[in-house]
């Protein structure tokens, strides 16, 4: 139990996907000019990353390894990943309409989010079963999500500052990116 | 200059739409792998195969892939491409191949691979593919190792591992650190943006934010299947 609670600390806020990892930048970038969709695509993520990195390590453990084919886990991983991604998207058309109208337009971005293939190879990588790498799944998604909000809440500050010409745009935005790294590097010392 | 031809595709690649600095396309790489010139400089030319390589693949297949399993069949010669380049790697510049780690076999989900197949290997003949590829591979080049020269000589003082700065400089460590990627790439775009100013007047009259400035998430051009999303929301308001 121990041991699970310092992977998902350090999956959140040590190693954080986004501002340490530099994965998953294109919708961190993109997608938080509002606090209401940021959280949104957190959600979506949190939903796609929990799934595949629990479904790519049953994959890994029960046929990549006993059939000794590892060395194709990126192929397999990303296709793995691609069709969940559809599959997620059906069924939620289908079944909970109400959680697809909110996030069903972020879905599709995620296929090429590269988090989720980030944490499955990590996974693999760093040798964690199929709880350990739920656990770590769930806790990179949450991090990806809170870093995601901030970014929102302080874009949305940011708006109405007076900003030099250059700089307006993604250069202020990848400021604030810097400035937030900093202060998750205070979370270093968790571990 | 003629359309397509060899040297328009190169020019094209490393200048008009330099994938770091102009279409801002795969940032994961571009900061993760960029503490070093060295380290900027292999990831550079590791891109630049794979994506040599897979627009000669989905050229030659263009009239045999269907329209509707485009995109999975696409991801399937990028993995393979991506799969053999990491075996290489590790076998022959295992050096290189440690310090890149798993942005390797990241690269199978970089923008600008998918996004070229996209946008120009599944519509034009392979020569032109191919040296849209080394375009493009080359300008992804330019940039890693532009951004990696900076971090170095700011973090440790060195490029290439040769010591540049005078022994009374000490080494702002914070650059070859994750905050410090994404400032010099703030700064990098800021000056870029200082020098489009004063030359590109068009984008300022119609105050649109050209496409690049908004990352491919609004952007057409790139498959980060962000046109899906777009084209979604445009559909709702309409």
């Amino acid at each position: 139990m121990k041991e699970l609670i310092m992977i998902a600390i350090g999956a959140a806020f040590v190693n954080n996907v986004v501002l340490s990892q530099f994965m998953g930048l294109c919708p961190f970038l993109g997608v938080s000019k509002k606090i209401d969709t940021a959280a949104g695509m957190g959600g979506a993520v949190i939903f796609v990353i929990t799934i595949a990195s629990f479904v790519t390590s049953i994959i890994y453990h029960f046929v990549l390894v006993p059939v000794d084919i590892t060395y194709l886990q990126t192929i397999v991983f990303i296709l793995v990943i691609a069709a969940l991604v559809q599959l997620v998207e059906m069924f939620l058309k289908k079944s909970i309409p109400s959680l697809y109208q909110s996030l069903g337009v972020y879905l599709p971005l995620i296929t090429t989010n590269c988090a989720v293939l980030g944490v499955a190879l990590t996974n693999v990588q760093n040798d964690y079963g199929i709880l350990k790498s739920t656990v770590a799944g769930i806790a990179t998604a949450v991090g990806f999500m809170v870093s995601i909000v901030i970014m929102a809440g302080l874009r949305e500050k940011i708006e109405y500052n007076d900003i030099p010409e250059s700089f307006q745009g993604m250069p202020i935005v990848l400021v604030t990116a810097g400035l937030m790294s900093i202060a998750f590097f205070g979370f270093s010392g968790l571990i | 200059m003629k359309e397509n031809s060899a040297v328009e595709r190169l020019f094209n690649g490393i200048v008009k739409e330099n994938p770091t600095f102009v279409l801002l396309l795969g940032m994961c790489p571009t900061l993760a792998v960029t503490t070093s010139a060295i380290n900027g400089l292999g990831m550079g030319l590791t891109t630049m195969v794979i994506l040599t390589m897979s627009n000669m693949m989905i050229s030659l297949l263009r009239k045999l892939i269907p329209d509707s399993v485009r995109m999975p069949a696409y991801i399937v010669i990028v993995a393979s491409f991506v799969t053999i380049v990491q075996f290489l790697l590790e076998g022959f510049i295992p050096a290189l191949y440690s310090a890149l780690g798993i942005y390797i076999p990241l690269i199978v989900v970089n923008c600008i691979i998918l996004g070229r197949a996209e946008a120009y290997a599944s519509k034009n003949k392979v020569i032109a593919s191919i040296f849209d590829g080394i375009g493009m591979g080359l300008g992804f080049t330019v940039g890693l190792t532009a951004i990696g020269i900076v971090r170095e000589i700011l973090g440790a003082g060195t490029i290439f591992g040769f010591t540049v700065m005078p022994a009374i400089y000490t080494p702002i460590t914070i650059f070859i650190l994750a905050p410090g990627a994404f400032f010099v790439l703030a700064f990098l775009i800021a000056f870029q943006n200082k020098f489009k100013i004063g030359s590109a007047k068009p984008d300022a009259v119609t105050g649109e934010p050209a496409c690049s400035r908004t990352t491919c998430i609004n952007c057409g051009n790139a498959m980060c299947a962000g046109h899906k999303a777009a084209a979604a929301e445009n559909g709702k308001e309409n």
